[in-house]
C-alpha cells in the first residue's frame, strides 16, 4: 500500500506540474470557462428563464467534456511511448497502478479547478434570487465524478497509442457515443428502431442519463456507482494495457 | 551480483535474444558488443524490467526480474537507448522525481542529488527544462536518473553516444570511479571505450553469445587488435548463421 501511495503522489506531482509546464492547462481553462459561459448565456439563454437555477449552465457539462477530457488526457500516455519515457517508468520500482491512478488524478483535479473557477455562476444565481444550493452542489459533485469517467476513457486510450493526437480523435468519438446513447433524441430514435426495451438499456450506459437524475436535485447512488465504476474499468484497462508494454515492447 | 539465466526474447516470431547466459561479480565492468540488431538493447531492457523474458530469468543481487520486479529494481540503473527525458521538466526536477520514485526518503533526496549532479557535471544546467539542454548535457542527466538512487547493478545502454571528447572522458572516469562497489554492463559501438573502461567482454550475435572474455586476451588473440577481433568474430558468426 505505501508502495502504491508514493507511485500514485508521485506521478500525480509530476503529471500536475508538467500541465502547468505548458500552456496546456491555462489554455484548458480559460476556453472551457468562455465556453461555458458563452453557451449557458447566449445559448441557454440564462437571463430569459426568470429562474435563479443553474440548470441552463450543467446542461452543457456532457457536452463540453466530450471535447475538452479527451484532450487533457490525450498526452498521459502517448507521450510516454512517443518519448520513450516509458522505459524509465517501467524501469522504476514503482507500483504501476499507483502510477496509473496518479496521472489520472493529475488530470482529474485540472478539470476540478476547471470546475471550481465557475463560482461566478454560483453567486450570480444567488444574487438573482433563492437558489437551491443543495441541488448545485449535488450537480456540481455528480459533473467531477462524471469528468472523472470522462477522463478515464482517455487514459486507457492513450495507454494505446504513441499519438496524443490520435489518442485525442478517438477519445473525441468514444466520449460522444457514451453521451450522446442518453440524449433523449437518440433515445427515442433507438427505441424506435430497435424497440422501448433497447433504447433505455442503451441509454442507461450514458454519461448523460445519470447526470441529468442529478440536475433535477435526486442524488441516485446508482449514478455515483455508475461513475466510479467506469472510472475504475477504464483506469484498470490502461493498467492492462501499459503492462502489456512490458510484452511487445 | 548480476545474473542471466537463459534468457530468451522473440518478437512476433523472430528471436531476438536466445537462451543469454552469464553472470557479473561486484567490479567488474563488462563491454556487451554486437551489431546493431544484435540483441544488446532487448537484452538490456529484460535485465531493467522493461519487457518480460519469453523465458528464463535475469537476478539482480539475487532478486528474480520476474518474481520480485520492484526489488530487484531498486537495486538497478538503467540508462536507456537514446536517453529519453521529460522534456517539460528541469534537470533538477526530473532528478527529484527519480529520487522520489526510487522510494528515498525527503531527507536523502537532496544529498542524493547533490552527489550525482556534482558526479555528472551538470550544476550549470539544472534549472533549465531539459528540452533546451544539448545532446551531451542531456544524456548527462539521464546517467544522472540512472545513479540518484546510488544502484549496486548499473545497466547502461550506449552512455556516452552523443559526447564530445572531453564528456566521454569525465564519463569514463566516473563509471572507473564507481566500478569497485558495483557491477556495471556497458552496451557501445565505440571499442576505444571497451579498452578504456571494461575489464570483460561479451560479443552477441542474433542474440546469442559469441565470445565472453577480457578484452586484453580477446585482443591478443587477434593481432592485438579489438577491432580486428570484433570484425572477425561478428563476420564468423554471420556466416554461421548463413549456413545455419
Amino acid at each position: 500500500m505505501t508502495l502504491f501511495r508514493q507511485s500514485l503522489w508521485a506521478a500525480c506531482q509530476r503529471e500536475f506540474k508538467a500541465y502547468f509546464a505548458s500552456p496546456l492547462a491555462y489554455v484548458f481553462i480559460i476556453i472551457f470557462l468562455i465556453l461555458v459561459t458563452v453557451l449557458t448565456w447566449d445559448l441557454s439563454r440564462f437571463f430569459d428563464t426568470g429562474a435563479a437555477d443553474l440548470t441552463p449552465f450543467f446542461y452543457w457539462h456532457p457536452w463540453l467534456y466530450t471535447l475538452f477530457m479527451p484532450a487533457l488526457a490525450m498526452r498521459l500516455w502517448a507521450d510516454e511511448s512517443q518519448s520513450g519515457t516509458f522505459e524509465i517508468v517501467l524501469s522504476l520500482p514503482v507500483s504501476l497502478p499507483g502510477i496509473v491512478v496518479g496521472k489520472f488524478l493529475a488530470a482529474w483535479s485540472i478539470a476540478g479547478i476547471s470546475l471550481l473557477l465557475t463560482f461566478p455562476w454560483w453567486v450570480v444565481v444567488n444574487i438573482l434570487g433563492p437558489a437551491d444550493n443543495p441541488t448545485i452542489l449535488l450537480t456540481y459533485c455528480l459533473s467531477f465524478l462524471m469528468a472523472g469517467s470522462y477522463i478515464s476513457l482517455g487514459c486507457a486510450i492513450s495507454a494505446l497509442t504513441k499519438s496524443a493526437v490520435l489518442a485525442f480523435v478517438i477519445g473525441v468519438l468514444l466520449a460522444f457515443v457514451m453521451t450522446v446513447a442518453g440524449w433523449p433524441l437518440m433515445v427515442g430514435i433507438l427505441s424506435d428502431t430497435l424497440g422501448v426495451g433497447a433504447g433505455e438499456s442503451v441509454a442507461l450506459f450514458s454519461f448523460l442519463t445519470h447526470f441529468e437524475t442529478a440536475q433535477r436535485g435526486v442524488l441516485e447512488w446508482r449514478g455515483v456507482f455508475f461513475y466510479l465504476g467506469y472510472s475504475g474499468l477504464c483506469l484498470g484497462l490502461a493498467h492492462l494495457f501499459v503492462s502489456q508494454k512490458r510484452n511487445v515492447g | 551480483m548480476l545474473e542471466l539465466d537463459a534468457l530468451s526474447k522473440s518478437f512476433s516470431g523472430r528471436t531476438v535474444v536466445s537462451a543469454l547466459s552469464f553472470g557479473l561479480e561486484r567490479g567488474e565492468v563488462l563491454g556487451f558488443l554486437g551489431q546493431n540488431g544484435a540483441g544488446k538493447s532487448t537484452t538490456m531492457r529484460m535485465i531493467a524490467g522493461v519487457l518480460e523474458p519469453d523465458s528464463g530469468e535475469a537476478r539482480i543481487l539475487g532478486q528474480s526480474i520476474l518474481e520480485s520486479r520492484q526489488l530487484a529494481q531498486a537495486q538497478l540503473g538503467y540508462l536507456p537507448e537514446g536517453a529519453p527525458l521529460y522534456e517539460d521538466m528541469t534537470a533538477l526536477a526530473f532528478l527529484n522525481f527519480l529520487a522520489q520514485a526510487h522510494g528515498l526518503p525527503r531527507a536523502q533526496r537532496g544529498q542524493a542529488v547533490d552527489r550525482v549532479i556534482a558526479d555528472t557535471r551538470i550544476a550549470d544546467v539544472i534549472t533549465q527544462p531539459l528540452a533546451t539542454l544539448s545532446k551531451g548535457f542531456r544524456r548527462r542527466v539521464a546517467l544522472a536518473g540512472a545513479l540518484v538512487h546510488d544502484p549496486k547493478v548499473l545497466i547502461l545502454d550506449e552512455p556516452t553516444d552523443g559526447l564530445d571528447p572531453i564528456q566521454k572522458r569525465a564519463v569514463r572516469a566516473l563509471i572507473a570511479h564507481m566500478a569497485p562497489d558495483k557491477a556495471i554492463v556497458i552496451s557501445t559501438h565505440s571499442l576505444e571505450e571497451v579498452h578504456a573502461m571494461c575489464s570483460r567482454v561479451i560479443l552477441i550475435d542474433k542474440g546469442q553469445k559469441v565470445i565472453d572474455d577480457t578484452p586484453a586476451q580477446l585482443a591478443a588473440q587477434y593481432e592485438g587488435d579489438l577491432e580486428s577481433a570484433f570484425f572477425e568474430l561478428s563476420q564468423s558468426a554471420e556466416q554461421r548463421g548463413a549456413v545455419g
